[in-house]
């Protein structure tokens, strides 16, 4: 099936998410969409499977143009939709998921056998593992992405749209996925990938096609260089490695012992941690999303109480203290959601700069908060940060996703800290914003502060830790240098013990790995 | 290609329970030691407790039931007093007490509160039975039109408005056209002409709908009061005299002693909620229409998706929920009472909520959960008669008790439609 989008524009209010965009996608072609966050990447899939209507422009399969009036028209013209945020239903068995809306009946009776029949038929054609009768939400996120091919593939889809599919996958996983991918587009499905991640593009598009600020820029070969990729994808040259000197720890400051915390459900969530961090050294907790670390940081700042062990910063015990007393001991966090827990969006720029310091004596006056120096403050760190914005007094939630964390970090660094710990510091931030932060994250170890990264990705891991926790499943896997392998990293991410996933990697080296090493 | 991943002694997830969770035990034993005092050595040894099983125009009467008071409420202690026990010793195990002997316990805890306050007198089971179920009716059909706009992903807090106008439109209906069955027919229809307004709001104007149910239920109460006030009292001989539904006797099963009588010599609208148990049951779990209206409750975005117009299920939904809420109103005037009279629906609309969340959203458990509301308020009035040594005031306390009770011990975490209470708006 030939698919074209032809002058397609979508407009939200003054915003143009879609600017004349023009695609083709050939049959049984894996078609990589590659923009930062927000470039309309999302938006122009969400056209093309009718969960938008177009302003302007056309869709046309074979060469006939068609209109979609929801998904349902998508789902019938052969067009099927692995959302970034899956779209299954928690309490339903897979068998379930995959017939809904399209179920087969005896009489007046779901025929859920034959769901059952079709998922194991799917399921054996591609190799997958997947029993029709497990419900959705006791299935890890790579098993239920699977879940989600199934029911596009249940569907007859012969064009197949992956929106950011890697996000919450392992590097193996996301191997695994490359695999699924290649098999797919070999029995003549086309294949449209939607991502902001290199290395994935080169391994696997036949075509790519970026896109930036809503307009197709321009088309790449996948042999086309990294850097050559991310100046098309930012607008200018980018560097994508962050030189920092070598780490120069000073006294260990801050141990935590035997941490032992629960969720409400009396699930572990973190399980007997230790570790030591020193002045000047970042510490990186890479892992999954979901395996803990969110909690770890919590559990440093005090939101979470847990149920054994201790964290010591400077000889003074944290646990059983309150947030408050824990900020004043000097604890700079920049928690995981930005937009819902490290700021106030109807609030302004200002005032989001000054949220946890309005006890500080900086911005008190004898009888309330001294707005002038609030003032001075925000001019200062939108210079200093480079924060776009149309001043200090518009709320911060208008702000772009990189601006309002740099609004967040500044905040958090705006005062002299014992301990940073930030998670997923550049989640949903361009580029350009994620080169910035980094460098002033180094640029705060290399004052003394010992500093804790939280992050899913294994970039910024690589790029910022001096030292790395691996955690899975609540454990610490294993701690390892700053310049352990990617694919070792992969594997403890997995679960796989330190020396296991060294000799493990060396036998089968990821698609990654080769790329980097080969001679492309 | 392929890389061994799990199944490492790493990467076992546990659960761990450092304390095992002694509510429900404690609960149990609480009660089981009140019992044994209270009702058990509390009696004075000796006196006997009649129940009779039979109502006195049956054609087959039944001896009544002449117990000993204090050897049976010794004997039901102590069955309380094994069932608690058991239920530490599974705890300590962390393991669950199984359902049915939760259920076991409260039989014989409530029947040994039975035979204690009827000492020295006596009361009839059967009639017990029969008021239990007669006054779950409503409570049962709003529990079902909850169900069906919860499970469908919208919030109905105006099932108590829509038993009332059911309850208005079948005793005017039926008064006017002096036929019951086109009464019958009116309660739907008025229950359904206020879930109108209840879609309206929520799902097409997404408003907040908690306060469009409550706004309603003002609504509800004002129109027919006013009516009442205004139109049926000057004219109750035209307008406010509607005939009753005549009970129908079941051949064969309405012969079965004890229960026969109770369950199967009712009026059409019990009838009609055994079968809506068993249709809604079957609809929501094994049709492609459940599995649609489900889906739509739990993650409409994901229905989308598949092409499911979530808003237009909803519409469907909330109007057939309030359908039936509206039908269970009938029950009210035309199937108990006879006459309108303002506010009669008296908050079971409410208890109908509060038996859906007990009842876990499924039709069964709906229908279990109205009946034991029916069976705390119909043991109220039979002791109240007897005159109890509880003071009254105490026992119209304990069907709210028993909410309390049941939802906190014996349910657990409930957990109702994800999406319930949540608008959908696209894009």
């Amino acid at each position: 099936m030939l698919l074209e989008l032809r002058g397609i524009t979508k407009r939200f209010g003054p915003l143009v998410a879609n600017d004349h965009i023009d695609l083709v996608i050939e049959p049984g072609q894996i078609h990589a969409l590659l923009g930062e966050n927000g470039a309309g990447k999302s938006t122009l899939m969400n056209v093309l499977f009718g969960l938008y209507e177009p302003d302007e422009g056309q869709i046309a399969v074979d060469g006939t143009p068609v209109t979609f009036r929801g998904p349902s028209d998508a789902l019938a013209a052969g067009i099927g939709m692995v959302h970034q945020h899956f779209m299954l239903v928690p309490v339903f068995t897979v068998a379930e998921s995959v017939m809904l809306g399209h179920e087969s009946t005896r009489g007046v009776m779901l025929d859920l056998d034959a769901a059952r029949a079709q998922v194991r038929e799917l399921s054996a054609r591609f190799g997958f593992d997947v029993d029709p009768d497990a419900r959705i939400e006791d299935l890890p996120v790579g098993v239920q992405q699977r879940v989600e091919i199934i029911k596009a593939m249940a569907r007859d889809a012969k064009v197949l749209i992956l929106d950011e599919p890697t996000a919450v996958l392992t590097p193996q996983e996301t191997d695994e996925l490359i695999e699924i991918m290649r098999q797919l587009a070999a029995a003549g499905t086309s294949i449209v990938f939607i991502t902001h991640k290199l290395r994935e593009v080169r391994a696997v598009a036949d075509v790519i096609t970026v896109i930036r600020r809503g307009a197709v820029v321009g088309s790449a070969a996948p042999t086309a260089d990294e850097s050559e990729l991310a100046a098309m994808m930012v607008g200018r040259a980018v560097l994508l490695d962050l030189d920092k000197a070598p780490a120069q720890p000073g006294a260990t400051v801050l141990s935590v012992r035997d941490l032992l915390v629960l969720d409400r459900a009396g699930t572990t969530v973190v399980d007997e941690v230790s570790f030591d961090l020193a002045r000047g050294e970042i510490l990186a907790i890479a892992g999954v999303q979901g395996n803990g670390q969110s909690e770890l940081a919590e559990t440093i700042l005090g939101l979470l109480p847990p149920v054994a062990g201790s964290i010591v910063l400077e000889g003074t015990e944290l646990v059983g203290k309150s947030v408050r007393e824990i900020l004043d001991h000097g604890v700079g966090f920049v928690p995981e959601d930005r937009s819902h827990d490290g700021l106030v969006g109807e609030f302004s720029v200002a005032e989001n700069l000054v949220l946890d310091l309005i006890f500080d004596p900086r911005f008190r006056k004898p009888f309330g908060v001294d707005i002038a120096a609030v003032q001075a403050n925000a001019q200062q760190r939108i210079g200093e940060y480079d924060i776009r914005t149309q001043g200090p007094g518009q709320p911060a939630g208008r702000l772009s996703g990189g601006n309002q964390q740099k609004v967040v970090v500044a905040r958090e660094l705006s005062r002299p800290l014992r301990l940073f710990v930030a998670s997923q510091p550049t989640r949903g931030v361009d580029v350009g914003s994620i080169e910035f932060l980094h460098r002033r994250i180094v640029q705060e170890r290399d004052t003394g502060t010992p500093v804790i990264i939280v992050s899913t990705e294994l970039d910024e891991v690589s790029a910022l830790a001096d030292r790395i926790a691996v955690m899975y499943r609540g454990k610490i896997v294993g701690m390892v240098p700053g310049d352990t392998p990617r694919d070792v990293l992969g594997l403890m991410m997995a679960g796989v013990p330190l020396d296991e996933a060294r000799r493990q990697a060396a036998e089968n080296p990821t698609t990654e790995t080769i790329l980097k090493e080969g001679d492309l | 290609m392929s890389t061994v991943i799990d199944d490492r002694p790493v990467a076992e997830a546990h659960v761990v329970s450092p304390r095992p969770v002694l509510r429900v035990p404690i609960t149990l034993a609480v009660l089981s030691v009140i019992s044994l005092l209270a009702f058990g050595l509390g009696s004075e040894s000796g006196t006997t407790s009649t129940l009779a099983l039979s109502f006195r125009n049956d054609a087959v009467q039944l001896s009544p039931l002449v117990l000993n008071t204090k050897g049976t409420c010794l004997a039901l202690s102590v069955i309380c007093l094994a069932i608690a026990a058991y239920s530490f010793l599974a705890a300590f195990r962390f393991r669950k007490t199984p359902m049915w002997l939760n259920a076991l316990f409260g039989v014989a805890w409530v029947f040994a509160f039975l035979v204690w306050a009827v000492e020295g007198k006596s009361t009839s089971l059967v009639d017990l039975l029969q008021g239990s179920l007669l006054l779950a009716v409503p409570i049962a059909f709003g529990a079902f039109g909850g169900v069906f706009c919860e499970r469908a992903g919208v919030v109905n807090i105006a099932i108590e408005g829509q038993l009332l106008v059911g309850a208005f439109a079948a005793a005017v209906v039926a008064s006017v056209t002096d036929n019951v069955y086109a009464g019958l027919l009116a309660a739907p229809v008025a229950g359904c002409l206020l879930g109108l307004l209840l879609a309206l709001f929520t799902v097409k104007y997404a408003v907040n709908q908690i306060i469009v149910g409550v706004v309603l239920n003002v609504l509800a109460v004002g129109l027919t009061s006013f009516l009442f006030a205004a139109v049926l009292k000057p004219n109750a001989e035209t307008l406010n005299t509607p005939p009753l539904l005549e009970p129908i006797a079941i051949p064969v099963l309405s012969s079965i002693p004890v229960l026969g009588p109770v369950l199967f010599r009712q009026t059409i609208i019990v009838y009609a909620m055994y079968a809506a148990v068993v249709v809604l049951t079957i609809a929501l779990f094994r049709t492609r229409w459940g599995l649609r209206v489900r889906a739509v409750g739990e993650h409409p975005e994901a229905a989308d998706t598949v092409g499911i117009q979530v808003n237009r299920t909803r519409w469907r939904n909330v109007l057939w929920g309030s359908s039936t809420a509206g039908f269970g109103g009938a029950f009210f005037t035309i199937g108990y009472v006879g006459a309108f009279g303002p506010e009669m629906s008296g908050g079971k609309g409410y208890i109908a909520l509060a038996a859906m969340i007990l009842g876990r959203w499924t039709p069964i458990g709906s229908l279990g959960a109205a009946l034991l509301f029916g069976f705390a308020t119909k043991l109220v009035s039979a002791l109240s008669v007897l005159g109890t040594p509880v003071p009254s005031q105490f026992l119209q306390m304990l069907p709210y008790l028993l909410t309390i009770f049941a939802v906190a011990g014996f349910v657990g975490r409930v957990r109702g439609p994800a999406a319930a209470g949540v608008p959908y708006v696209k894009g």
